[in-house]
């Protein structure tokens, strides 16, 4: 067969020989007027943001030095004196305080998590439980260590508080979703033994959830552990406090040190997370 | 689940015994480990100090707060505002970001191993430092401001948007991106033709995923003087003003409740 005898000339207009990527919004002018939406809303955020470019600019070579002045990272404060002693004290002090809320919430969670789900508490404990929930979500870790720091005193009883009450806004509306979307049969099997309602939690709802919330709470203690570094700020105890003091005493290289270490201990919190959960399943 | 033989004949266990000795030795670490951290908190002399005036620290601060000072909200609606555009702009600033990293990250489209470790190592510092700290550093170089909470918004979220995202790149199907591939198409093509359409509903997930978590970060960045209604907070708590505070209170219950309704039912739409 001879190329000539074949065709190659385009069948001009029934087929198209350019491809266009679908628009990600189909409908033409709905995708004008979100494109145009969101230019006005730039325009406006950026026109009332009342940024000071020129003292931002002047503090572009400041930090520079800034972040030089971060390098290297050492223990040994402007005076010559070693306070290493100080950062592990501070992290232990984190370590611990992350360990203590990560548990009291997770206590706290399972009552509150069992009466916000749909499927098994009344409708006013559900209300009531998910009031619990929407309001400790609300407010960030530091806005309840500032009150708890009120109530409490200085310290990480105040951050531990905080941090407790912070966990039962994530654990205890995980729980409840996750009891929400547990398989019907094996709940009817074990309602069907006669069992009462405690054991029907913990025979049919618990071992469905059980494998996913511990995943959670190793990831819920990495965030107290991060989070405890900022309770510190406003008075609540743990590396957050030395931290704070490193920065307004100008001793960055240490609040490098601590900011480095804070970066390694949750990195060695992920992959042990990973493991833990392959161990459970 | 084994069956153990007893004397009175065989009985069914859920587990065998070492494996039951092993949980509960598990356990028996675990409560003497919690135990412990708590003696370490609760070995503070002060704290018993404080204790016995908790009660009377606590009605007293409720006393002071009620009721709310209503007409203050005519000065919050700027700093909401504020709040709101750090979150918003924060977290489109990370979400551009996020994308070259979450492909350097991923296994399947990462260039080199070497390349792999960095952006892991991006992911991970931004993660870790929490946006008010990224934001304390930045009020010193940027000057306090809006500026300031912005940036700090956005390098907390390139962490976690990459993190998200590069789980996703690495859940895809192979196949789409092998017939992208076949027609000639550069490793850039693929990405942009084979792996971006995929993974285009968890990235429009994520963006709404993070910006209801910014809103709740952006309340807080004015405590250490990075713009929106912490600074509010800040003042009023700084000069004991307390039914001012019990309103910004109010406000951020209401900002927090808005965003997440809004995000719940974007996120709707997108899925």
């Amino acid at each position: 067969m001879s190329g000539s005898s074949f065709d190659t000339s385009k069948p001009s207009g029934s087929f198209p020989d350019t491809w266009k990527k679908p628009p990600f919004i189909k409908n033409k002018t709905l995708r004008w007027l979100v494109y145009l939406a969101v230019i006005l809303y730039f325009a406006a955020a950026f026109g009332t943001m009342d940024i000071n470019w020129t003292r931002a600019y002047e503090g572009l070579p400041r930090g520079a030095e800034f972040i030089a002045s971060f390098f290297p990272p050492t223990m040994i404060d402007s005076n010559g004196v070693d306070v290493s002693g100080t950062i592990v004290e501070g992290i232990l002090e984190s370590i611990w305080m992350a360990i203590v809320a990560t548990v009291a919430g997770i206590i706290l969670s399972v009552p509150i998590g069992l009466g916000a789900s749909r499927n098994l508490a009344p409708t006013p404990v559900y209300l009531f439980c998910r009031g619990i929930i929407a309001s400790s979500r609300t407010f960030p870790e530091v806005i309840l260590a500032i009150f708890a720091v009120k109530l409490f005193g200085f310290g990480s009883f105040a951050g531990l508080v905080a941090l407790s009450i912070g966990t039962i806004g994530f654990f205890a509306k995980l729980l409840a979703e996750d009891i929400e979307i547990t398989a019907k049969s094996p709940n009817e099997a074990i309602e069907s033994t006669g069992a009462g309602w405690f054991q029907w939690v913990n025979y049919a709802i618990q071992p469905q959830v059980l494998p996913r919330m511990i995943g959670l709470s190793v990831y819920r203690l990495d965030i107290n552990f991060r989070e405890s570094a900022v309770v510190g700020i406003v008075g609540g105890g743990g590396i957050g406090a030395t931290l704070k003091t490193s920065f307004e005493r100008y001793d960055f290289s240490i609040s490098a040190t601590i900011l480095l270490s804070i970066i390694i201990i949750v990195m060695m919190l992920e992959y042990s997370s990973g493991y833990l959960r392959k161990w459970v399943q | 689940m084994p069956i153990i033989q007893t004397p009175g004949g065989p009985t069914w266990q859920r587990r065998t015994t070492p494996k039951q000795l092993i949980i509960w030795f598990s356990w028996l670490v675990g409560i003497a480990v919690v135990v412990f951290a708590w003696l370490r908190i609760a070995d503070n002399d002060l704290l018993w100090v404080y204790m016995p005036t908790v009660g009377r620290e606590a009605t007293d601060m409720v006393s002071r707060m009620v009721p709310p000072k209503w007409s203050y909200i005519d000065v919050l609606w700027k700093p909401i505002w504020d709040t709101l555009n750090i979150a918003t702009i924060g977290t489109v600033m990370a979400m551009i970001l996020a994308v070259p990293i979450a492909f350097a990250a991923a296994v399947n489209t990462t260039p080199h191993r070497a390349v792999r470790a960095v952006a892991l190592f991006i992911i991970v510092a931004s993660r870790s430092v929490n946006s008010l700290i990224w934001a304390l550093a930045l009020v010193f170089i940027l000057g306090p401001g809006i500026l300031a909470g912005t940036l700090a918004i956005g390098l907390r979220s390139i962490g976690g948007c990459s993190k998200l995202l590069y789980e996703a790149i690495e859940e895809i199907d192979h196949k789409q991106v092998e017939a992208i591939e076949a027609t000639g198409a550069s490793r850039l093509q693929q990405m942009a033709y084979g792996i971006m359409p995929q993974v285009m509903p968890t990235f429009a997930g994520v963006a709404v995923f993070r910006w209801d978590i910014n809103v709740r970060g952006s309340t807080i960045l004015g405590l250490v003087g990075a713009g929106g209604i912490g600074l509010q907070l800040s003042g009023s708590m700084a000069t004991l003003a307390w039914t001012q505070v019990s309103m910004i209170l109010i406000a951020i219950l209401g900002t927090v409740v808005i965003s997440e309704y809004v995000s719940a039912k974007v996120r709707h739409a997108i899925i």
